[in-house]
């Protein structure tokens, strides 16, 4: 089963650019964009998330969650408590090191650990 | 002594997206000086959408209520407020069976703290709602023990969440976006809790009005 991306943060802009980034290195993994408000502004969308994994999970893949800052965790918690917690997992870690990791893990064959492994980043941040 | 009903919750959240839309204003202040100035917003429109959507399927019940505000400010506001108070009001609607009366404000309470503290992790201290939460419950018990009415119970939560915020003025930050600022948070009045105290204040005026 293939794992796909929800890439969560509070600017549209940046959730996009972070795909754009992402997708470079793992051209075969599917992103979504899912930034901004309901209303299209700075924040971040119970619904667009959920939409998004709705998605992948109905296209019948497992799905990892990354995101930027404060209430997107609480956010994609929230939503975690109404899917399938097989199948979709939050991967805390910094936003734009961690979704090409992770991305390229997705690509090479990475399960949904090694993914959340990589989503942190750690080796990245170590002197 | 009368006990709560769904008249009073709907009445609770009209009154509660005035108070919200009056402060506005003061909110986004509040948040503006220690975070990204979007609390009033965020809060205002929220219960905006609460009220519209109560009013054209009321629910029969409280933890219909409950539940209908809970969905809104889970979708609608996209700051945190969002999900913590989302998450306070899913399991306030849970808590909402039997006897609704001064015991069950505390239990009310106790539920949406519970909510918040799931969802944001902060305990007191912190320069968040729990502040205002916190020792809304402890006064809510102490009514409630001392025989007090559903109302007089929601009042004294209420005056104690006004008296939490007010505390977390000299708190440093250490959740929440406030928590970038470090030190210089120090000085400001947290603005969840604020509206925390304007949520419990229009609770008891609802109450008041039904009693
Ligand atoms: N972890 C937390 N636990 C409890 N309350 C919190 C937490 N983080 C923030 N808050 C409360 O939320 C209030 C801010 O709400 P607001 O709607 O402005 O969200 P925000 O901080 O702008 O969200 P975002 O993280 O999306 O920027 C704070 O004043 C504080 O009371
Ligand atoms: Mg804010």
């Amino acid at each position: 089963m293939s794992i796909a991306f929800v890439i969560v943060s509070h600017s549209a802009k940046l959730a996009e650019g972070v795909v754009e980034l992402a997708k470079q290195m793992a051209q075969d993994v599917e992103f979504r964009a899912a930034g901004g408000s309901d209303a299209g502004g700075i924040g971040t969308s119970f619904d667009l998330i959920l939409t998004a994994v709705e998605e992948l999970t109905g296209a019948g893949h497992q799905v990892a969650l990354l995101t930027d800052l404060g209430s997107a965790d609480m956010t994609v918690e929230a939503v975690l408590e109404v899917v399938d917690p097989d199948q979709v997992r939050f991967c805390p870690g910094p936003l734009v090191e961690g979704a090409v990791s992770a991305g390229v893990t997705a690509q090479i064959g990475g399960d949904l650990d090694a993914v959340e492994t990589a989503a942190r980043a750690r080796e990245l941040f170590t002197d | 002594m009368t006990n709560l009903d769904v008249e009073w919750a709907k009445d609770w959240m009209r009154r509660a997206s005035a108070i919200l839309t009056e402060h506005r204003m003061e909110l986004i202040d509040l948040d503006r000086a220690i975070g990204d100035g979007d609390h009033g917003e965020n809060m205002s429109r929220g219960f905006a959408v609460v009220v519209t959507r109560l009013d054209e399927a009321p629910p029969e019940d409280v933890a219909g209520v409950f539940k209908v505000v809970a969905q809104t400010l889970m979708a609608k506001v996209g700051g945190a407020s969002g999900p913590l108070y989302g998450t306070a009001f899913m399991r306030a609607a849970k808590s909402a069976e039997g006897e609704l009366d001064s015991a069950w404000v505390v239990t009310l309470c106790e539920a949406a703290l519970d909510g918040i503290v799931t969802r944001g992790k902060a305990t007191t201290g912190e320069k968040t709602m729990v502040d205002a939460w916190t020792p809304a419950i402890e006064a809510a018990r102490a009514a409630a023990e001392a025989g007090k009415s559903p109302a007089e119970t929601l009042r004294a939560a209420a005056d104690a969440a006004a008296d939490g915020a007010e505390k977390t003025v000299p708190m440093k930050a250490t959740k929440g976006r406030a928590s970038y600022l470090g030190e210089r948070s120090i000085g400001h009045k947290d603005p969840g809790s604020t509206s925390t105290s304007y949520l419990l204040a229009t609770a008891a005026d609802a109450a008041e009005a039904a009693a």
